[in-house]
């Protein structure tokens, strides 16, 4: 998008002793302009109904961006394949794995932590965080996520290298491309597509090993003794890997996916993006038609270096666009033009669009960090630091025992021979450490007399307090009976559950105690 | 935008617009991409398969059938069927082991309770209600106290639910009638029992006549002190629970007509593994009392075999 607010904004100062006034007034002559009317229109393009995709073949570069690109695609990677063969000793009776998703029995495992279902709400607070952390980002640094993080990215980018060490560089690959099919492509494609394949595989595999023991489960696939869903999970993203990551590409992000069109709408001129300063590139011109007209032309030498290493195939110069990803690696390019002619680096750059105006309109350029140091940024920054420290203190603070109790209410009570007069309970008793624990369940608040059993100790052993040894990490679900003596009444009382270990983890649960006058 | 609205082609894009405008907002003739349309043949494609391979077209009284042979019926049959595969072991296990045994096993105890519970819910609720806790105005007992006519242990609730009580199905049925008194008492006799009735659970007060009417002709059964006898059949009538209820009128009603409830057996309806697991579950309501060594037995073995026999019942105590 060319924004005609800044090409036509009057620019009374000089930044670098270019004649920028003059610059401006030549690029509303640019072939873009033109197209606006200024000129007789062109002909209408023939117009196909369905577009074929046009490859896109990245050209080598580095740089600072290339090397951090570099540096997240290694960590994201080495996360990702790595983290499910992490050992963490959680004793006999848990897992070894450190991170492990355990469906089958409903528990997640992360180093020390462990999450129950009943605790699910930690993990609708990190939605939340990874909601706002969102925002945050977008709003601060535009779509890195896109750019440096997101699978699609990261794996596309793997792949692009592969491309580049079976095929060599850009302009190798496209005579390959359009090369006949002979003995030598054929062998260049299959070995490519091998190790495309190969990835895939690993991709692939990688997942599944969130959800089961990891070495057990690697052993069992290849023996043929993993379940069918493992195959079929493996078989899947490997097909999805191959093909979205070695196929599709750059068609992913422009045409697939919802998210650039989301973070469009979450930017404002204040979030720092790539951005092409055309008040300083236009009016383009290679280095000779400078020296011949030395002021008509912009910093921009025209020589498509922007859009060889682009990995979408865009031209930034364009203005912003869906397909932008952001991952800077034209910045690198141009940089690396201009160190080379001699004009200063950051013809295309980090800046955000008020500060691009500022600049075009002669204000001097502002480092990008000083664009992260507004009020957006920082209640964001405290929103989702809140809500990570809270959580962080829910997860220190609780405790491992836990009692839920629900009353029989068909029938509500029972009268007993004696005249005594007894209610049923089901008691849910967790016990979430690693390690088989006693327990005492109490009675509190019932009148003296009050006696309690349950399905595994006996009426002759009715007591007001029992002692239950619950499983490691289980739920134990136990049927209490609870009599009070003939002449008593009770309304509300509570089941106290206590660990009768060194930690002494306590936690109570309010009840009725059910009368056969209250019906 | 006064320009592009006459302008064919976006500027910015070089792309058609199709000529529809909202608020100055123009859409444009974007293609779509190549792909989109072969994904788009790929699902025709796959239409056309999954209508040879599966029910699709429907017909007058049903759809065509499919190659596969694949039906939603089909596929509950079995799941059904793999369910009670899957059950199959449990069931042997139960129908191996002595019911006066399965407590000693908790763990195949609660299988049974939890299959009873289902079984309940299927052939016993209609009369006993859904918490088994009966009805006492047609006489159907709670199950879930303390209180048995029949005994309440693992055995005779098996025997119960096999044999029914009066019911004419069974030769070995429970069968117990109590004598209808209306027409030997008269009114003041009856006034007189009813109390001493009573008083055996200390709600009224007796008297000579009473007493002495109750020793003639209820204690034979029910006991000199009203405790019953459940090998009769004769409930307790010194405790709080009634079948009937429990006030006057009701014992007096009772005395002179007494009413007989009718349960049916269940030994030719359910296989003897769910009748198993349906008097481990009424055992389990809270009321279950514990198999009490005969003393035939007691003659026989020595006091330690009992002692552990009487300990090994006691930890399956429900």
């Amino acid at each position: 998008m060319e924004n005609p607010d800044i090409l036509d904004k009057p620019s009374d100062g000089k930044s670098d002793g270019r004649d920028w006034v003059a610059a401006l007034t030549q690029s509303s002559q640019s072939p873009k302009a033109a197209a606006r009317g200024l000129s007789p229109k062109p002909a209408p393009p023939h117009l196909e109904l369905y577009e074929k995709r046009k490859s896109v073949h990245t050209k080598r570069i580095d740089g600072p961006f290339r090397r951090f690109k570099w540096f997240v695609m290694l960590v994201t990677l080495t996360i990702y394949y790595v983290t499910p063969w992490l050992r963490w000793d959680r004793g006999p009776f848990a897992p070894d794995q450190a991170v492990l998703i355990d469906l089958a029995h409903r528990r997640f495992y992360m180093f020390d932590i462990e999450i129950w279902p009943h605790e699910f709400y930690f993990v609708a607070g990190m939605l939340i965080m990874a909601g706002i952390g969102l925002f945050l980002v977008t709003s601060a640094v535009g779509r890195a996520w896109c750019g440096y993080a997101c699978p699609q990215t990261v794996w596309t980018d793997l792949f692009q290298h592969v491309d580049r060490f079976f095929d060599g560089d850009r302009n190798a690959r496209m005579r390959l491309d359009k090369a006949p099919w002979g003995p030598g492509k054929i062998a260049r494609r299959g070995s490519k597509w091998t190790v495309y394949l190969l990835i895939s595989m690993v991709t692939g595999g990688a997942w599944i090993l969130y959800f089961a023991d990891a070495p057990t489960l690697f052993v069992d696939f290849f023996t043929g003794q993993a379940d069918f869903v493992a195959y079929a999970t493996v078989a899947i993203l490997t097909g999805t890997t191959f093909w979205l990551g070695g196929f599709m590409r750059e068609q992913v992000c422009i045409y697939m996916c919802p998210w650039p069109r989301i973070q469009a709408a979450m930017l404002d001129e204040k979030s720092l993006i790539v951005t092409y300063k055309d008040w300083r590139g236009e009016e383009r011109g290679s280095l000779k038609k400078a020296e011949r007209e030395p002021n008509r032309y912009g910093d921009c030498i025209d020589c498509k270096e922007c859009v060889s290493v682009c990995p979408t195939g865009i031209d930034i110069r364009e203005g912003q666009q869906i397909g932008c990803i952001t991952c800077a690696l034209c910045i690198d390019a141009c940089d690396r033009v201009m160190k080379d002619i001699g004009r200063p680096r950051g013809l295309i750059d980090y800046a955000t669009l008020e500060q691009c105006e500022a600049e075009s309109s002669g204000e001097p350029a502002q480092p990008a960090w000083k664009a992260l140091l507004r009020p957006r940024t920082f209640i964001y920054v405290g929103v989702w630091g809140a809500i990570g420290v809270s959580m962080l203190f829910a997860l220190g603070t609780r405790i491992h025992t836990d009692i839920t109790v629900s009353p029989d209410r068909n029938p509500p009570y029972m009268l007993m021979k004696d005249g005594s007069v007894r209610n049923s309970y089901t008691l849910r008793l967790r016990n979430m450490e690693a390690r088989p624990r006693e327990m005492e369940i109490a009675l509190v608040g019932l009148p003296e007399g009050a006696k309690m059993w349950t399905d595994t100790i006996g009426l002759d052993a009715a007591e007001p307090r029992q002692t239950v040894e619950v499983p490691a990490n289980e739920t134990k679900i136990v049927r209490a009976y609870i009599v009070i003596p003939k002449g008593t009444s009770a309304e509300e009382f509570s089941f106290q559950l206590t660990s009768l270990d060194e930690q002494t983890e306590q936690d109570a649960q309010e009840t009725t105690f059910a009368m056969p006058g209250d019906f | 935008m006064s320009d592009q609205q006459k302008s064919d082609i976006d500027e910015a894009t070089g792309t058609e617009f199709v000529g529809h405008e909202w608020d100055g907002i123009e859409e444009l003739n974007t293609p779509l991409p190549r792909w989109w349309l072969w994904t788009f043949y790929a699902t025709i494609a796959w239409s056309l398969v999954y209508v040879v391979l599966y029910p699709a077209w429907p017909l007058v009284s049903s759809a065509t059938q499919g190659v596969l042979g694949w039906s939603s019926r089909g596929e509950l049959a079995k799941d059904i069927q793999s369910a009670e595969a899957s059950r199959q072991e449990v069931f042997d296990q139960i129908a191996a082991i002595e019911l006066a045994n399965l407590p000693d096993n908790p763990a195949l105890m609660q299988q049974a309770v939890a299959g009873g519970a289902a079984a309940f819910k299927v052939n016993c609720v209609q009369c006993h209600g859904a918490g088994a806790a009966g009805y006492k105005e047609y006489g159907y007992p709670n199950l879930n106290d303390d209180d048995w006519i029949w005994g309440g242990d693992l055995n005779e609730i098996e025997y119960t639910l096999n044999h029914g009580i009066r019911w004419d199905g069974s030769d070995e049925t429970r069968l117990a009638y109590m004598p209808a008194f209306e027409d030997i008492f008269d009114r003041d006799q009856v006034d007189a029992l009813a109390n001493h009735v009573l008083s055996l659970s200390a709600k009224a007060e007796s008297s000579a006549a009473g007493a002495e009417l109750y020793a003639q002709n209820c204690a034979a059964c029910h006991q000199p002190n009203g405790a019953g006898d459940p090998i009769q059949g004769a409930p307790a009538l010194n405790d709080a629970i009634w079948l009937y209820g429990g006030d006057i009128a009701n014992i007096r009603q009772q005395i002179k007509a007494p009413r007989h409830g009718v349960m049916p057996g269940w030994q030719n309806r359910l296989d003897p593994v769910t009748i198993k697991m349906l008097a481990a579950y009424v055992h389990s309501r809270g009321g279950g009392e514990e198999i009490e060594a005969p003393a035939d037995v007691v003659a026989e073995t020595d006091t330690q075999e009992i002692a552990s026999a009487a300990e090994a019942g006691g930890d399956g105590k429900s």
